[in-house]
């Protein structure tokens, strides 16, 4: 029989994945991950709270499939709590479930995955794969255009896409919801979240204010001409766009444009000054694991709740591209990534310099 | 292959001579012994009767037999109860008790401590895991309640010498209570030579259903009860007896007394057979507990830089069911007390395998493990890197 592990999380998407390979002949084991928290704050981890833990264990126990998990605490702290903290420091706006996609579900909790004699992993990701002509498997974006997670997937390449399932991208979330009620499942109303696990449900600037308080040394803020016009409190409190909070007095609604981290300023302009129609991507990732040589047209999201855009994609070489977009892009961030489609498929992407 | 049960430290499964015992409890013969009527009478005689067979097999009277819950609960009655009761009589407010205890006796002895104004005297143990009697006699002190000091270890398998234990207390008039829960199973249980004031049992780990225990109270021994109510147990232990539970205790452990040598003939060589092969195969491994003093069933180890938890995980996949001293079902993996008293760093503590046999392990089995074992750790080590 195939097997498959099933990276469980204790919410609905992941369950329902879980239950539809069980369904389709699959040997179905679950596994999840103990990710990284704040000493004192592990009941609030948005991931594996105890209570959350415990909901796995019952779908597991509902689907009658063994169920493990996984001490991922020193990796995730070392990879991608290390990857937030040292992004804000550099003055970016780093976007650390990439980082955790990559190193932790599709590296870490892979290895473990095979080293259970497993042919398959699957996680309860809204994205789809298919197969092309020349054998290589292609990533696609989810049929729920809404939930459509596959930008976090931009990570992935061949050899892990081999190992890939993703049951849940054929549906929307509405079907995922009463597919879970169909199966009894416990984790059908739970409600989704968005923020960062190991946040707990807070501010990002309070976990930094704990971890990291040299971050947040003030600074000047100051305009394109260098003109100081005000000061800051440290620059992990603003990103790329914000209007809100700066506390300059002004005619216009200045804007933050940039951030300098080595001269610890924050740079300012008007609403006209946002937007760029450039921007330039490093470590770019490619799906089919093989960098095109010539420019090409594709359409680019620069953070995950953005929309597309239409751009030329041009590669510079040492993992670089160039992104032309036809329009000027407001809130291009240094650490988010932008993502290049074609259609419903995913052709790569690279994080923001 | 079927699935492999390697745990019977952590529980076995009910001998069916025992589930014949029981089962006429439930509906028919089902009741409240404290009636007056004949159904409780029929009930009464069948828990007097199940006393009279755990005397025999402890060797006291049936009124030193108090049935309760688990074996955890033995232990805390056996300590709150002694505790408080010694300190109403002379005052003694000081309890020793071993660094390696099971949590129903480190639990509770800290409750005692940190609610009820006792001191807890912690006592090490050498590196194999074994109390010395000469470190009892240095914590004992004028105002000494009680000494609890476990019979056998369920982490590392170590016998404590606790017919020396007791004859140290009593030189100084001290109560001494053990935990033989887990080493019921395969020791002898004989309150006269082993000596002890009070002893604990849990019938599930010696064949019989989980859900009942036992608690030896030598005469004389003052207690003071835990769960107040009817005057149940000897005015021990409130609550209206589980009668089936308490008829399957006491069949359970008739059968292993009866039967001990028969069983440790039969899991012994093949224990052997496990520890001799796996630290000969697997690199930077050792044994954890005694040598030879140690339950006839235990193989206890620990390997540099693995981590329990995946281990368990990993042997689970492939159909073998053992346990670890590290290993949490949540995933957080923390090196057990055991592991720290007798000396091991965290990067072997974390690395820690009991695998405990039974009745029904047989030398395939056995053979198929040894032949696992060392991939499994070769693959963990690589995951864990």
């Amino acid at each position: 029989m195939t097997k498959v592990v099933v990276a469980m999380s204790g919410g609905v998407d992941s369950s329902v994945a879980a239950a539809l390979l069980k369904q389709q002949g699959y040997e179905v084991v679950g596994m999840m991950l103990r990710l990284w928290s704040e000493p004192g704050r592990e009941a609030s981890n948005r991931c594996c709270t105890p209570d959350a833990m415990a909901l796995a264990r019952r779908v597991a126990a509902k689907l009658d499939i063994p169920f493990y998990v996984v001490d991922a605490k020193d990796v995730f702290r070392k990879t991608v709590v290390e990857y937030f903290l040292d992004g804000y420091a550099r003055g970016e706006t780093p976007n650390p479930c990439l980082i955790c996609n990559r190193q932790i579900r599709w590296e870490f909790l892979l290895n473990h995955a095979l080293a259970l004699e497993a042919d398959f992993m699957a996680t309860g990701h809204y994205a789809r794969t298919m197969k092309n002509e020349s054998g290589r498997i292609n990533l696609l974006r989810a049929v729920d255009k809404g939930k459509d997670q596959s930008y976090v997937l931009h990570v992935l390449n061949q050899e892990k896409l081999k190992r890939a399932l993703f049951p849940v991208g054929d549906y929307t979330k509405s079907e995922i919801r009463k597919i879970a009620e169909s199966f009894g499942l416990p984790t059908a109303s739970r409600h989704d979240s968005q923020d960062l696990c190991f946040l707990a449900g807070e501010d990002y600037r309070n976990f930094l204010q704990r971890n990291a308080a040299e971050m947040l040394k003030p600074g000047q803020i100051v305009t394109r001409d260098e003109e100081v016009i005000g000061e800051h409190n440290g620059l992990a409190n603003y990103t790329i766009g914000q209007r809100k909070g700066l506390r300059v007095s002004s005619a216009v609604p200045l804007y933050v444009l940039g951030k300098d981290a080595a001269a610890n300023t924050v740079i300012v302009g008007t609403q006209d000054e946002l937007g760029s129609r450039e921007l330039i991507a490093k470590d770019v990732n490619w799906i089919s694991d093989e960098a095109p040589n010539e420019s090409f047209r594709a359409e680019v999201k620069i953070r995950y709740t953005a929309k597309e855009a239409e751009a030329l994609v041009a590669p510079l070489g040492g993992g670089q591209v160039k992104v032309q977009f036809n329009a000027p892009q407001r809130d291009i961030t240094a650490g988010q990534a932008a993502v290049f489609y074609q259609g419903d498929v995913l052709l790569g992407g690279g994080i923001i310099q | 292959m079927d699935q492999v049960y390697l745990d019977y430290a952590a529980t076995t499964p009910v001998d069916p001579r025992v589930l014949d015992a029981i089962l006429p409890y439930f509906s028919v013969s089902f009741g409240n012994p404290s009636s007056v009527h004949r159904y409780g009478q029929q009930a009464e005689a069948a828990i007097e009767s199940a006393r009279e067979i755990v005397a025999s097999a402890l060797n006291c009277r049936a009124d030193e037999v108090v049935f309760t819950s688990c074996g955890s609960e033995s232990d805390n009655l056996a300590l709150r109860g002694a505790a408080l009761a010694m300190r109403e009589k002379t005052g003694a407010n000081r309890i020793v008790t071993s660094k390696a205890e099971h949590h129903a006796v480190s639990k509770t002895a800290e409750q005692l401590e940190k609610y009820f104004g006792f001191e807890v005297k912690w006592l090490d143990l050498d590196e194999h895991g074994m109390v010395q009697p000469q470190t009892i006699e240095r914590a004992i002190n004028d105002h000494t309640a009680l000494v609890s000091v476990m019979y056998a270890n369920n982490e590392i398998g170590t016998i404590n010498p606790i017919r020396e234990i007791a004859e140290v207390c009593h030189q100084q008039h001290v109560l001494f209570h053990t935990d033989a829960v887990q080493a019921a199973a395969y020791l002898p249980v004989d309150v006269q030579s082993l000596g002890v004031d009070l002893l604990s049992l849990g019938a599930h780990k010696f064949y019989g259903p989980k859900g009942v225990g036992a608690l030896f109270v030598r005469k004389g021994t003052p207690l003071i009860p835990s769960q107040t109510g009817g005057g149940q147990e000897n005015d021990l232990r409130a609550g209206t007896q589980n009668v089936p539970y308490i008829v399957g205790l006491a069949e359970a452990l008739r059968l292993t007394v009866e039967e001990r040598e028969q069983r440790i003939a039969h899991v012994q060589p093949l224990r052997d057979q496990i520890i001799v092969a796996s630290l000969e195969t697997i690199p930077d491994s050792r044994l954890t507990g005694h040598m030879e003093s140690r339950l006839p069933n235990h193989a206890s180890f620990a390997f540099k830089g693995v981590d329990g938890n995946l281990l368990l995980t990993l042997l689970d996949a492939a159909d073998f069911a053992c346990s670890s001293g590290s290993a949490c079902k949540t995933g957080n993996p923390e090196p057990s007390e055991v592991m720290e008293a007798i000396g091991l760093s965290r990067e072997w503590g974390l690395g820690s395998l009991r695998i405990t046999l039974g009745v029904g392990t047989t030398a395939e089995q056995v053979d198929s493990f040894i032949k696992t074992l060392p991939l499994v750790i070769e693959k963990a080590r690589k995951l864990s890197k």
